[in-house]
């Protein structure tokens, strides 16, 4: 089911199948039949881990969603919670106990915390006089789950949010903890570079937490080489921009979750001859995500531009492969087709469907509105007109097009200015409560506080330095046979990928000046090895590098560092993990506050 | 080494040795007379009661505890009650268990640890007799009352007690009984005259020796094996009957003709035993009855004690301590006279090698056209592990080490891990430290369990050298050992705080696995806080540290400890302790000096507590965020008024806060408030909680446009949003009379193509046609295309000389405007020219 995670340089199958196996330990310690009671937020990403038919092989039964209430009844002889540790969802459980039918024979409780248990909410069940009914209270440790070969995420939504808004480090401690779980099954790294204040602080942790763990050294060789921790804030640009490769097109639109996509159905209705159109599904379409299906892994990392001409040089391969029957003349070579025919059909699917997702998507980047949008980022990112008022805002205000976009923008436009001149930035800000509603002053007010809005202070506009330095913006971007990752934003390369470049080569220390801009401090630390731990490199054998995004990291930064893989001279791989898989809209909709209005 | 089969004494086809063990160090001056003896098995230590049952106040019986060497470990006079039975734990701790019923543990030290009773009744009743018994799930404390009851406890760390059936027809003590583990169930043996029955937790059930004979008599000694697996029964005719302790087999039944009970008896067997025997002990007899019927007899010199091993029986007595077992079998085949066994010729062939004699070589080729050489150095290398003289190991081994030099392909492992174990074994083995454990026993025991005996006794150095010799992984070995020595310095009452606390770090440093916190805990627990917070100080888990603290009461340093630690489900725990805790303003106090948990707190306050995270802005100042407060409850409110009033209070906090921004808009909102209000009152339009822009929408779709311009004007929209609205509004409702005198009313400050696009948008090509001509050149093509007019684009975009609109003209055109399409590619040809 995961063999697409084993493929990598890594073999993340481990980290999965460590996952898998303690979920199987901890079902068999509930003996009998049983039923789960899911935090819903959760179903997600445990699907990444095990399917229904491992619960099923361990007697789950049932599996309801946690709700208020009364549990819907069930003839199981266990009860297990599968929650994160918070607070109100420890109330729905004593609800959920209290209401529990006492003349039904006693069922046995179990409660799941993911990923971590909390004394917190242990007290809480207390207070509320539940904890006693709990035959076990465990943790199911899931802190980095394996979405792909190359990549990990802890689906942490609100990490971004908290690190710099709320001041809370909780998912840095999960991150560490998480980092020291992958140690312990993939070797000591050797070697950890970091940017930025959260960075910095889960690389205290780490180091604290090997103090602490010294003994138990693992003796396992260790696979990375290299941890670069990057803090979102150091690059708030990039994923403030319209992602521009397939798979970050997808995300933008349509949004990925856990892997999957859902999309409007028309396009992939099966076209019957004779029939109407008036049997349509009504259902979204729903599709998996990742390299197990060949043809995604081969486009799902080029620029927009460049799929369709993948998309029909398959289409070609294919029907040649399906012509060769003809060709097929003896038994043995008819039987030889005939046992390729699966590959040769699921291939014929899997292109239909991206054809298919590939014409939703033109549809919509070949409209005025995307065309205008996306000049207005690239006006922002080679730092055309960024201390005015832009009209294509205005108009967009005007237009009340939608908030998110609007708040993009203005940031991009912030972000690209290092900060806006008062009276522009009143005005933005003014505009958008009076035609929103004045409610969003607190979401501007997190905005402000995250560092993507702000009024210019005395100095000096660095953007263009930076972005001259790293090369942030390449005229001649090669959408179609890249030779650089500004392929994947036509022309700007992300900030945060041009520092995991240069620090492979030639080192951070030839841009000293732009990361003293950049916030926070940078670093690097050495983890001993035991003796003996030590790798010694064949010749011409890449490095690997495990790439950890503290905020959220966005498809089209992933398709870089892929690409920088991929490349033939850059002697590096890449292993990406991060908090959350997000782009632009899911960033900043987890930074905004909508009180709930009162008035009916 | 000539004489090594000197002590050798045949049983049937085995041979019993007795090999002394230690001279005793202790000198008794009673011996062993009148006391109370236990010893604890595997080598264990030694603890005596005199006269256990004295009661003159004036002189109390003196316990005693010695190494198996009889190195004195402590004595101290017994002040508790008369003691009926001594027993040891598995953790090497003394169990004394006192007539009413009440268990008394002490430590190897003599100092004492807790206590239990076995039951209340026994208070009355008394114990009888008491037995302490060794199970897979610990240790076990047997007792049988005045009443004739017996009760059991079979882990004495998870106390729970089973008052067993009633014996039928057994009154005051039973002649003799044992405990047995069979099936996993505790069960009690015993004999009552003539019968013997079997009690488990809800039966008493007769039972019957197979083959004893009718004339045996009744039972009067019992004793079962090591493993609980072989019962001996002594009857009082002196028949010994031995046979499967679930009473299923008989292996023998032998008449030791002796009338007397044996004052104590004792299975002898070892693992893969040829010839098991049964020791039986008179005072001045020593029997040995193997199933063969055949015996050995010593003689026993002075009072003795019998201690059961796993591979034979110790002999405790008052001068010596003998170990008696049957030899085992690798030993008998290369010592036994005239052995032609391959690691005999081995012994052999290296004895004439030492001698350089050239015999060495025939004995070599006589094993080697045998082919059985690796079998010769094996047998060589076992044995030694079997014997107890190293001399008589180091000539096995040497023998084992010549023999290997002619194979190839043998792997070493056995020999080298016999040797290490060896020297462990001898260096344990010295009478100073006194545990004459033998290879079997190690191996059934462990390092692991070796380790912690060490550690019990305190030989601390000796264990980290076993560890470091043995290479264990520290975090099983060194730092196991390290950890029970903190613990037990800091008990040192003689040390200062200071001196300890250097001492210990000095050791310990940072071994991993070695817990600071729990040798802060121990501190604590011995009185000494100080001393706690000091090892506190050199824990490496900053988490670890917290509950310790808490139970100290440190809060303050437990909330920077779980601060540092980065887990902020403690840092939680630690607030929500303080909270109980401290006054509120102490509280608020201490979180503003960590300004992590105050931020974690504030997220709870956040959630859980609206008022208090008030509270919490306040006394930070903090009016920002005060007026952030203010807006978010403004939004809970539901009547206006209230909701005013709040925003009315935000107003003055971010004016506070010198945010003017915020202070306008929050003031703003609430004149748009108070505006929709109005008009909601007065026209019923519905506009309360809309944006101001929507308000302006809903005002001009009801036609009110006076207000909305009211609106435009009061709250100065820029001319832009508003042109943009009314051009909008105007044109849905088709109102385009007015469009067009709003389109005149001034200059357009969105331009004229807005005009044009809005009006194709609601379907009025006529009307959109009217702005064409307004629009800037720059976007007539645009506009003429727009309202579809393509010759017109046409002629715009050749007026302009303009090659990209040409192109975008020309991709409209269709292949009916032939002429058009003529016209625009000269002229894109002459444009190109120029």
């Amino acid at each position: 089911m995961a063999a697409h995670l084993s493929y990598g340089r890594v073999n993340l199958n481990i980290l999965r199948e460590a996952a898998r196996k303690e979920l199987r330990e901890f079902l068999d310690k509930c003996a009998g039949s049983k039923a789960i009671v899911w935090d819903e937020y959760l179903t997600g990403p445990f699907g990444l881990i095990a399917q229904y038919s491992l619960l099923k092989e361990h007697e789950v039964e049932k599996m309801f969603t946690l709700k208020s209430g009364r549990l819907p009844s069930a003839d199981v002889k266990n009860i297990i919670f599968f929650v994160r540790p918070r607070l109100e969802l420890m109330d729905i459980i004593a609800q959920n106990i209290f209401s529990e039918d006492k003349l039904h024979p006693a069922r046995d409780f179990h409660i799941l915390f993911v990923p971590r248990r909390s004394m917190l909410c242990e007290q809480r069940l207390k207070e509320q006089g539940v904890l006693g009914s709990f035959v076990n209270i465990d943790e199911y440790i899931l802190d980095l789950i394996p979405f792909d070969g190359d990549l990990l995420s802890m689906e942490y939504e609100s990490a971004f949010r908290e690190c710099y808004l709320e001041n809370d480090q909780t998912s840095l401690y999960h991150t560490a903890k998480g980092l020291m779980t992958l140690q312990a099954l993939y070797g000591t790294i050797p070697q950890i570079f970091g940017k930025g204040d959260c960075a910095r602080h889960v690389a205290n942790m780490m180091l604290r937490m090997k103090r602490e763990f010294a003994g138990t050294q693992n003796q396992i060789l260790p696979v990375f080489d290299t941890l670069l921790l990057l803090d979102r804030n150091v690059d708030l640009l990039t994923p403030l921009a319209t992602q521009l490769t397939y798979e970050g097109l997808i995300d933008e639109i349509y949004g990925i979750n856990n892997g999957y996509v859902k999309l409007p159905p028309e396009k992939f209705a099966q076209k019957k001859q004779g029939e109407g159109s008036k049997d349509l599904p009504m259902e979204p379409k729903k599709l998996q995500l990742n390299s197990a299906e060949e043809l995604y892994a081969e486009i799902r990392d080029k620029n927009f531009n460049a799929v369709g001409a993948a998309l029909s040089k398959k289409a070609k391969i294919i029907s040649a492969a399906f012509e060769e029957r003809h060709n097929a003349k003896t038994v043995g070579e008819i039987k030889q087709f005939v046992s390729q025919l699966p590959h040769m059909q699921a291939a014929r699917s899997s292109l239909a469907n991206h054809t298919s997702v590939a014409e939703l998507i033109k549809d919509i980047t070949t409209s005025e509105a995307f065309f205008d949008n996306l000049t207005v980022e690239q006006e922002f990112m080679t730092g055309v007109d960024t201390d005015k008022v832009n009209t294509y805002i205005e108009d967009c205000i005007a237009q009340k097009d939608p908030l998110i976009k609007i708040l993009r923008l203005v940031s991009m436009q912030s972000v690209c200015n290092n900060g806006l001149k008062p009276k522009v930035l009143d005005y933005y800000k003014r505009e958008i409560l009076q035609t929103y509603g004045y409610e969003h002053i607190l979401t501007l007010n997190n905005l402000e506080k995250a560092g993507l809005l702000k009024p210019q202070t005395g100095s000096r506009n660095n953007y263009p330095t930076i972005r001259k330095t790293l090369k942030l913006w390449m005229e001649d971007a090669n959408e179609q046979n890249p030779n650089d990752i500004s392929y994947v934003y036509s022309g700007y390369a992300p900030l945060s990928i041009r520092l995991t470049q240069v620090l492979a080569r030639p080192g951070w220390r030839s841009i000293e000046e732009v990361l003293k801009m950049l916030p926070g401090p940078h670093f690097e630390e050495r983890q001993q090895l035991p003796s003996g731990l030590h790798k010694k490199r064949q010749q011409g054998e890449n490095r690997t590098t495990l790439v950890f995004f503290l905020g959220g990291v966005t498809y089209a930064e992933i398709a870089a560092l892929r690409f920088l893989s991929q490349m033939e001279d850059s002697g590096m791989e890449y292993i990406i993990a991060t908090t959350k898989l997000m782009n632009g809209t899911t960033w900043v909709k987890s930074l905004m506050d909508r009180p709930e209005c009162q008035i009916p | 080494m000539a004489f090594i089969t000197a002590n050798w004494n045949p049983l049937g086809d085995a041979f019993y040795r007795k090999t002394e063990l230690y001279e005793m160090f202790w000198s008794l001056r009673d011996g062993l007379r009148d006391s109370l003896v236990a010893a604890a098995p595997y080598g264990g230590p030694i603890a005596l009661l005199r006269e256990p049952l004295r009661r003159s106040p004036s002189t109390r019986p003196q316990l005693e505890i010695y190494s198996a060497s009889g190195a004195s470990i402590t004595s101290f006079p017994w002040k508790s009650g008369p003691v009926v039975y001594l027993g040891w734990s598995v953790n090497d701790e003394l169990l004394c268990v006192q007539e009413d019923g009440t268990v008394l543990i002490y430590d190897l030290f003599g100092s004492f640890k807790r206590h239990f009773s076995m039951g209340q009744e026994v208070v009355q009743s008394q114990v009888l007799e008491a037995k302490v018994f060794h199970s897979p799930y610990g240790t076990g404390v047997a007792i049988v009352t005045g009443s004739s009851r017996f009760t059991l406890a079979t882990n004495i760390e998870d106390l729970k007690l089973r008052r067993l059936p009633e014996v039928a027809g057994l009154q005051g003590r039973p002649s003799c009984w044992a405990v047995l583990t069979q099936d996993r169930q505790t069960k009690v043996l015993v004999s009552s005259g003539p019968e013997l029955y079997v009690l488990d937790n809800t039966s008493c059930t007769a039972v019957y020796p197979p083959g004893l004979s009718p004339q045996a008599g009744s039972i009067v000694h019992m004793s079962v094996s090591f493993s609980y697996k072989y019962l001996a029964l002594f009857t009082e005719t002196g028949r010994l009957w031995t046979g499967l302790s679930n009473l299923q087999e008989r292996l023998s039944e032998v008449d030791t003709k002796q009338a007397a009970t044996p004052k104590q008896m004792v299975w002898c067997r070892r693992p893969r035993s040829q010839q098991p025997s049964v020791v039986l002990m008179w005072d001045r007899l020593l029997l040995v009855v193997g199933s063969c019927n055949d015996t050995i007899q010593f003689p026993l010199e002075d009072q003795s004690v019998l201690v059961g091993e796993l591979d034979g029986v110790r002999i405790i007595g008052s001068s010596s301590h003998e170990l008696l077992q049957e030899v085992p079998l690798v030993c008998q085949d290369i010592f036994k006279i005239a052995s032609m066994a391959p690691g005999a010729l081995l012994l052999e062939a290296h004895r004439e090698y030492e001698k350089s004699s050239q015999k060495a070589d025939e004995y070599l080729r006589e094993i080697k056209e045998q082919n059985v050489l690796g079998d010769a150095v094996r047998q060589c290398v076992e044995a030694a592990a079997h014997e107890y003289d190293p001399d008589t190991q180091k000539a096995l081994m040497r023998a084992a080490s010549f023999g290997k030099c002619f194979l190839t392909e043998f792997s070493p492992d056995q020999f080298v891990t016999t040797c290490r174990e060896l020297r462990v074994l001898n260096a344990v083995r010295e009478s100073s430290v006194g545990m004459p454990l033998t290879h079997t026993q190690f191996k059934q025991m462990t390092l692991q369990v070796l380790i912690d005996r060490l550690v019990y006794r305190q030989f601390y150095p000796l264990a980290i050298e076993v560890c470091r010799y043995l290479k264990i992984p520290d975090y099983q070995g060194v730092s196991r050992v390290l950890k029970h020595w903190a613990s037990c310095k800091v008990q040192q009452k003689d040390l200062t705080d200071e001196a300890i606390a250097r001492a210990v770090c000095a050791k310990v440093g940072d071994s991993p696995g070695v817990s600071y916190s729990d040798i802060a805990a121990k501190a604590y627990e011995c009185g000494r806080p100080e001393l706690a917070i000091k090892l506190l100080d050199f824990e490496a888990r900053s988490g670890e540290q917290v509950p310790l603290l808490l139970k100290m009461k440190r809060s303050q340093l437990a909330l920077s400890k779980a601060v540092e630690s980065g887990d902020t489900d403690l840092v939680y725990t630690v607030v929500t302790y303080l909270k109980n805790e401290m006054n509120r303003g102490d509280f608020f106090m201490t979180l503003r000096n960590q300004p992590v948990a105050l931020s974690l707190y504030r997220q709870f306050c956040k959630l859980q507590e609206p008022q208090t995270l008030k509270d919490l802005y306040n006394q930070d100042d903090d009016h920002q965020e005060l007026g952030n407060f203010y807006v978010t409850s403004s939004y809970r409110d539901k009547r206006l008024e209230g909701r005013l009033a709040q925003l009315q209070s935000a107003v003055d906090e971010y004016n506070k806060a010198k945010n003017d921004f915020a202070a306008k808009a929050t003031e703003e909102e609430m004149r748009l408030l108070r505006f929709q209000r109005k008009l909601d009152d007065e026209k019923g339009a519905g506009l309360l909680g809309l944006s101001l822009q929507a308000t302006m929408e809903a005002l001009m779709s009801l036609g009110l446009h006076k207000q909305a311009e009211q609106l435009y004007r009061d709250f100065r929209v820029p001319d832009k949003r508003y042109w943009w609205l009314k051009l909008k509004s105007l044109a849905e409702k088709e109102q385009w009379e007015e469009l067009e005198k709003f389109s005149k009313s001034k200059k357009s400050p969105i331009g004229y193509l807005a005009f044009v696009e809005v009006c194709m948008k609601n379907n009025n090509r006529h009307e959109a046609k009217k702005y064409v001509s307004k629009v800037t050149p720059e976007q007539k093509v645009k506009a003429h295309l727009a309202v579809g007019d393509l010759e017109g684009a046409a002629d715009a975009a050749i007026e302009r000389r303009n090659e990209a609109e040409m192109g975008a003209v020309l991709s409209r055109c269709s292949a009916s405007d032939r002429l058009l399409m003529d016209k625009l590619n000269r002229a894109r040809v002459a444009a190109a020219k120029k």
